[in-house]
């Protein structure tokens, strides 16, 4: 497949996490933002072929880590309404709120179903006019363009019956609020590359300033992850902190403008509040008041929320960085990916639940490879 | 990179074990739930925890695909599987050919000759009969084409919206192959590991036809009776230690079943799994892993290195096995570990999914 | 928040005055819709993520990029 298979040749990685060990003259953090990217990560074992004196912490750019309980919760007992299916990306299935996840409840008798656009929701809820059809709109700003292309779509074409409830939320505020956290270790990002194909490279290069680090937006692929940290190793040992763009096949320094237009159209900026995090100013994304008639958030008269975040989860302070998952008292022991007390468990690629495919072998660790077996017949 | 081994053989065993027995209930699990039917970790807890402990006894605890029973002065090999697939056609197949071909299969990877199977229905108020008499077709047409006889059979209808359209069980007597041993208690360090052929095609088939994926005509099941394969193979070297077909939870499964509960590691090169392209498309669209999704038509077989290149030579020499490959090696190294060597020389533990893998967008 | 995967524009079309198309992915095809990259033409490759492209993939700049990785990565054999 073009633009796949050559950004995963081996030899070419090879040659970049070489380049990579000799580049490093001390230990640097680095953090990737996105979920995406710490699965590619954790797939290629890409973080085993670097050398030890560069540590990759993975960020909070997933939606299942960083939605809040609240919304969860939210999106629960919307679920369980009569008369509503309830649409949702794979990815948030599995995530508990405070009782149980939207597979407990559509084995109870919600009508819970996956799609892969929200698009194919609307068209859900066009096919099924006696059903209210709502879609969970998480994500970060990547997916704001399509979010918001269904919601036109659905104010233009009159589907009365779809409504969305949003979640999104912003890279560059939650960027600056580990930044600016107490004993914040990152030292480098490997900036998101799909934010950036809608929205550009500005607001990184403000980030980049302000706080004098280096942003490498970068891609997904092995090749552009590897490049990604060499470019940034070789920023951090040169003393430089600028915004580099590994991904400029797809990223253009002014990312989308039809894509950020349409987002502007539907959305309003808000404050929102990350799970394990806070509440981070204007980081968020509600819909304008014009599209209130597809606005879950206001349509569905939700008793008030009681959420019941578990006291031992810190995966707040894992999404930081200033944790790992192995600190955490609950790890591997009370909180497994079959029983997450967080988001971080639940995910793919959430740390702990990473952490915790490889590095709950006693002794085994994300940083190093597993001795392979002597006796080889291949 | 440092290469001396991190773990003693012990503690790697002691938490691979732990991993399959987690004593914290998991909240809702008074519930049957979607994950129970996935192949996955959800599944194995069903069978551990709930089922094997009611109906226990010597013959059902070995969890093989198929048991062989006394009967008179001989054996039989006997299994049974249940199909309950959406949607009910699809490109390269129906319900009523994975029906045959599954029981087929389950009794071919303990080395037997399929012989007889039973046929049981349940429809749902509403089906066309046109539905019914093409899937009848389907069986009669596999049931042909693998050389058993459909001997007896049952059929139920329940109520409009009790079941989705029709579910369909096959239970299936074999004849054990003299002098033929297949159990993955045979499984030994040293074992080639060899795959017959591309994964993911069934599963990626049917989750394209669900999503609205245009197949191109080139996502199609792989739904195929393995038995005659299998006897090739066998013919070429009889002391093969044990087969499996890769059903639901893909080839990943089976590969972290064996390995974690006969304390042995197993290393696979994943680039020499092979992936039809239109299946790694579809997988790409959605975020999927091929090694987790399923497969009706494929097998895997762990053979002594010895016999190695004669199975592999007796597998491409037959229709269904052409694409046959060496992937790995079971290995006393990490023990209860399942390590792959990614395509670009790295490393990634393989594990079993909770439930079903579902598609992702982050 | 991220799974973007590359694909060819097969055909394209106007729905409902949304711009939509065919593309694909390997061996598959899935409709996509394009409202946000109306100056593609059949044969570009687009990003496309949640059924919904973001943007168009420049091929000269992969290419132009490509090279300098290699040369970055130390790779003077020339790989081919």
């Amino acid at each position: 497949m073009r633009y796949l298979d050559e950004y995963r040749a081996g030899d070419v990685c090879k040659r970049i996490a070489d380049a990579i060990a000799r580049t490093t003259t001390r230990t640097w953090v680095l953090m990737e933002v996105c979920g995406g990217q710490t699965h590619s990560i954790v797939r290629y074992g890409i973080d085993r072929m670097l050398p030890s004196s560069v540590e990759l912490v993975h960020g909070p750019g997933c939606p299942v880590c960083v939605t809040s309980l609240e919304m969860i919760d939210r999106a629960h007992a919307i679920a369980t309404m009569p008369d509503v299916v309830f649409t949702s990306f794979g990815d948030m299935l599995r995530v508990p709120g405070s009782r149980g996840d939207l597979l407990t409840l559509r084995s109870r008798g919600a009508d819970v179903r996956i799609v892969y656009s929200p698009l194919d929701a609307l068209e859900i809820a066009r096919k099924n006019p006696d059903k209210r059809v709502v879609f969970f709109g998480i994500g970060f700003e990547t997916t704001a363009p399509a979010n918001a292309m269904a919601v036109h779509l659905a104010k233009r074409e009159g589907v009365s019956n779809f409504s969305m409830l949003v979640s999104h939320v912003l890279v560059p505020p939650a960027m600056a609020a580990i930044l600016q956290t107490k004993g914040n270790r990152v030292q480098a990002f490997l900036g998101p590359g799909h934010v950036c194909a809608v929205m550009g490279l500005g607001d990184y290069e403000v980030l980049s300033q302000r706080y004098r680090v280096p942003i490498v937006v970068t891609g997904f692929e092995p090749v552009d992850l590897l490049e990604g940290v060499l470019c940034c190793v070789r920023q951090l040992e040169q003393g430089r902190a600028e915004v580099e763009n590994q991904y400029s096949r797809t990223v253009a320094h002014g990312g989308n403008r039809a894509a950020r237009e349409l987002t502007a159209k539907v959305f309003d900026v808000v404050d929102r509040k990350w799970r394990g995090v806070g509440t981070i100013p204007r980081s968020g994304y509600r819909l304008a008041p014009e599209y209130s008639a597809h606005d879950a958030e206001r349509l569905f008269d939700v008793d008030t929320i009681v959420t019941e975040e578990s006291a031992a989860c810190i995966s707040g302070l894992v999404l930081r960085g200033l944790k790992k998952p192995r600190d955490c008292p609950a790890f591997g022991k009370a909180c497994t990916p079959q029983t997450p007390l967080g988001a971080t468990m639940v995910s793919g690629e959430g740390a702990c639940a990473a952490y915790y495919q490889y590095g709950r072998h006693p002794g085994a660790t994300l940083d190093k490879p597993v001795a392979m077996g002597e006796d080889d017949v291949l | 990179m440092s290469s001396e081994p991190t773990t003693s053989a012990q503690e790697v065993l002691a938490a691979a074990l732990l991993a399959l027995e987690c004593p914290v209930p998991f909240a809702g699990a008074d519930e049957v739930l979607m994950g129970h039917g996935s192949g996955g970790k959800l599944t194995a807890r069903l069978i551990e925890e709930t089922i094997v402990p009611a109906l226990h006894n010597p013959l059902l605890a070995r969890l093989d695909d198929q048991a062989f029973v006394p009967v008179g002065s001989g054996h039989v090999a006997f299994t049974t599987d249940s199909f309950v697939v959406t949607p009910i056609e699809f490109p390269g197949g129906d319900i009523g050919e994975l029906a045959v071909n599954g029981t087929v299969n389950d009794l071919a990877m303990g080395g037997a000759t399929p012989l007889y199977l039973s046929l049981a229905f349940i429809l749902e108020e509403g089906l066309p009969l046109a539905v019914l008499r093409r899937i009848l077709a389907s069986v009669r047409r596999a049931a042909d084409r693998a050389n058993v006889v459909v001997v007896t059979g049952d059929t139920k209808v329940v109520g409009r919206g009790s079941a989705d359209k029709i579910f369909v069980n096959t239970a299936g007597i074999g004849a054990p192959r003299p002098g033929v041993r297949l159990s993955s208690d045979r499984v030994r360090p040293g074992d080639a590991i060899l795959l017959s052929g591309s994964i993911g095609d069934h599963g990626m088939a049917i989750l394209a036809l669900r999503e609205g994926l245009e197949l191109e005509g080139s996502l199609a099941s792989d739904t195929a009776p393995l038995h005659g394969l299998v006897a090739a193979m066998l013919d070429a070297f009889p002391d093969i230690h044990a087969m499996r077909d890769p059903t639901r939870g893909g080839l990943a499964a089976t590969l972290v079943e064996i390995a974690s509960r006969r304390g042995l590691g197993i290393e696979v090169d994943e680039s020499s799994v092979p992936v039809r392209e239109a299946v790694r498309g579809a997988c790409e669209i959605f975020g999927l892993d091929p090694l987790l999704v399923a497969n009706e038509g494929k097998l895997v077989a762990f053979v002594p290195a010895e016999g190695r290149d004669a199975v592999l030579a007796s597998m491409r020499a037959h229709p269904f096995g052409r694409d046959a490959v060496c992937i790995g090696h079971v290995t006393s190294s990490h023990p209860g570990l399942t390590l792959l060597r990614t395509p670009i020389g790295g490393q990634r533990a393989l594990d079993l999914p909770f439930a079903e893998a579902l598609p992702r967008i982050c | 928040m991220c799974l973007g995967i590359p694909g060819e524009v097969m055909e394209i079309s106007e729905e409902d005055g949304v711009l939509t198309g065919k593309v694909r992915f390997g061996g598959v095809s899935r409709e996509v819709c394009l409202a946000c990259v109306p100056d593609v033409v059949v044969g570009d490759y687009v990003l496309v993520h949640v059924g919904f492209a973001l943007t168009k993939i420049d091929a000269e700049e992969a290419a132009r990029t490509y090279e300098i990785l290699l040369e970055l990565a130390g790779a003077e054999e020339g790989l081919s």
